[in-house]
């Protein structure tokens, strides 16, 4: 019961993806990855362009929605994607200085980068030798 | 042409067969845009649409540098191919790799003759739009018909 519990707080933020209806909506496939300045998250969300692509960070949350258009000249022959929209959801590292975050979509593939804050940053430290 | 049907009947149970193992529970992997690996399934998804004229057909391809995509159209045959490049890989740590890279064909059959020469192509936002106008000689005709 407990466990039980414990899960549905946790994922209170991301109960919007559940609910969405899975004909209409995908899951866009995302890489991230991280260097020493940051995460960098890469998704593919085809057909999408920059005015029907929604990118926001609220609470710790990154929420990605997008929508794209298609083709409706003529009768359907063969479908192998239904879905006009994307929507995955993502919740961040404190560590990230999400002030900085920087969006670039070329080829319907969706690039941010999201620098990590200073106090994050790995930093090398001199040693100075005594005499 | 006993070996061309014989080849044609295993692509066919191949294709069935991966339609089976779709439902059995790797749904959501097996539905990435893009999968890692050698021939899971069939890469790009695409979607045909007809009316008298012609098809309508849109290809999922994000990512993919135009000028490596290559289309070819032969018959009622349309063969799509290319290459996505792979992300480099120093100095990262990886946290997530759900999109896949590398070299893809695809063959698709249409039910009709195709007019090669006024095939036309638009590559924008990684979806590739390709108008197949039918053949002259299997559009539909109107036939006027006289009253006597």
């Amino acid at each position: 019961m407990t466990e039980r519990n414990l899960t549905v707080t946790q994922d209170k933020d991301m109960t919007r993806e559940d609910i969405r209806n899975p004909e209409r909506f995908l899951t866009p496939a995302v890489d991230i990855f991280e260097t020493d300045e940051g995460l960098t998250l890469v998704a593919d969300v085809p057909g999408v362009d920059k005015d029907h692509l929604r990118l926001d960070i609220d609470q710790g949350v990154l929420t990605i929605e997008g929508l794209a258009s298609q083709v409706d000249q003529g009768e359907q022959v063969l479908q192998e994607f239904g879905a006009s929209g994307y929507f995955r959801q993502f919740r961040l590292p404190d560590s990230l200085d999400t002030d900085r975050t920087e969006a670039e979509l070329k080829d319907g593939v969706l690039r941010l980068h999201l620098p990590k804050s200073e106090a994050a940053k790995p930093k090398k430290i001199a040693i100075k030798t005594v005499h | 042409m006993l070996s061309w049907n014989l080849i044609r009947e295993m692509e066919h149970l191949r294709r069935e067969m991966d339609e089976i193992f779709r439902g059995a529970g790797f749904g959501p992997m097996l539905d990435a845009p893009f999968l890692p690996g050698v021939g899971m399934r069939r890469y790009p998804k695409v979607n045909i649409r007809e009316d008298g004229d012609g098809f309508y057909l849109e290809a999922l391809l994000p990512g993919v540098d135009p000028k490596k995509l290559d289309m070819s159209v032969v018959g009622s045959t349309l063969t799509l191919s290319g290459e996505r490049g792979e992300e480099e890989n120093e100095g990262r740590t990886w946290h997530r790799r759900e999109r896949g890279a590398g070299k893809f064909l695809r063959t698709i059959e249409l039910p009709v003759d195709i007019d090669a020469n006024k095939v036309q192509a638009e590559y924008r936002n990684g979806v590739l739009r390709v108008t197949l106008p039918k053949a002259e000689q299997v559009r539909p005709k109107r036939i006027a018909i006289k009253a006597s």
